[in-house]
């Protein structure tokens, strides 16, 4: 009996790390969601019209690192939402942790910076933990294929937050241009820096 | 007079030499010479930043644990990864006021892609991490995420 607590405790454990470290790769299927926009409205990626994919944006209102890269997200919707791939930012962080976070603060982001793309609140961290983002800002560029939401790249916008000048790795436009041309992806996942999700304390 | 200049002199170079050490800015290839370090003591390498929360929380920690370990055969490095362009601006304001005396380099590399694999293959790119290793006893281990005072104590313990 006791050999069987032991094992199945050692499974649990396993499993918790497992779901803990899994994260959505190239290839992957991923999740839909309804999530709340800062209009108040309920949105799944199936409900945004004439898309092909989505670039699906972790992202938050107080990273230091999502500000360096507030003008590039934008600069993405600009130039790809009319080719069929919209930005869909989501903020992940728990607000009890993180209060500039809070879901009034993401309307006032929204207002100031103008945001053209849908942000939403992902306030129970479910699509946060599904997607295996670990940081804001953490991007997954999806393509729509047989009506899956077909995983193409995760990771990093480019190769240096800091600079967009100085930027020589766009590897968020790469793969969109790779995939609008039909060719395979050739960086399909990198390593994203930046603020370590705030996770609800349990 | 001539003496006192001198002295002058040599105290403010000091303080500058100081202050220069304290933050040295490193590449790719300086990275790679600590983690090749032969010395035969334990390596605690913090990956921080001055916007990362949980990292200036911990920090003290390590501040603290040099003090205790100085001489002990325990070498702590803290390597930033604040943005080049806020060393001046974010970092040193940061350091000085909260008078941190331990070894701190800065990052400039900023192809994290390029290097992150090299301190550890499970490293995901969040901060704070550390990395705790002795190449001449051939230890190591990577920790994923932050720490208490009393988990960095207890793995220094364990890995020295």
């Amino acid at each position: 009996m006791k050999k069987y607590l032991f094992i199945s405790l050692a499974a649990l454990m396993m499993a918790g790390l497992l779901s803990a470290q899994s994260q959505y790769k190239a290839g992957d299927i991923a999740s839909d969601f309804k999530l709340k926009n800062v209009k108040g409205e309920f949105v799944s990626l199936a409900d945004i019209n004439d898309t092909d994919g989505f670039i699906v944006a972790f992202w938050c209102n107080t990273c230091p690192v999502v500000k360096k890269y507030d003008k590039r997200l934008q600069d993405l919707h600009a130039k790809y939402a009319s080719k069929g791939y919209p930005v869909v930012a989501i903020n992940p962080n728990d607000p009890a942790v993180s209060p500039g976070d809070s879901y009034d603060k993401m309307k006032e982001t929204a207002s100031k910076l103008d945001y053209k793309f849908e942000y939403l609140f992902d306030e129970t961290q479910e699509v946060a933990r599904k997607y295996g983002a670990t940081n804001t800002p953490h991007i997954y560029i999806l393509s729509w294929k047989d009506g899956k939401l077909v995983v193409d790249y995760v990771g990093a916008i480019d190769n240096n937050a800091d600079d967009a000048s100085a930027a020589d790795k766009k590897y968020a436009e790469d793969a969109l241009n790779s995939i609008l041309k039909g060719q395979a992806v050739s960086v399909a996942g990198t390593k994203a820096v930046g603020c370590g999700i705030k996770w609800k304390k349990s | 007079m001539r003496i006192l200049l001198a002295a002058l002199i040599s105290i403010t170079a000091g303080l500058a030499s100081l202050q220069a050490q304290k933050i040295e800015k490193i590449g790719i290839p300086e990275l790679e010479k600590i983690l090749a370090s032969p010395a035969d003591e334990l390596h605690v390498v913090n990956f921080w930043a001055t916007w990362c929360p949980p990292c200036v929380t911990e920090l003290p920690y390590f501040e603290k644990l040099a003090g205790e370990y100085q001489g002990k055969g325990v070498r702590f490095i803290l390597i930033s990864l604040d943005f080049p362009s806020q060393i001046e601006t974010k970092l040193i304001p940061f350091l000085e006021k909260n008078k941190i005396s331990a070894e701190v380099k800065v990052m400039t590399n900023l192809d994290y892609n390029s290097w992150i694999e090299k301190v550890d293959e499970g490293w995901q790119g969040n901060i704070p991490v550390t990395l705790f290793f002795n190449n001449a006893t051939k230890k190591r281990y990577f920790h994923p995420s932050e720490l208490t005072e009393k988990e960095l104590r207890d793995l220094i313990t364990k890995h020295k």
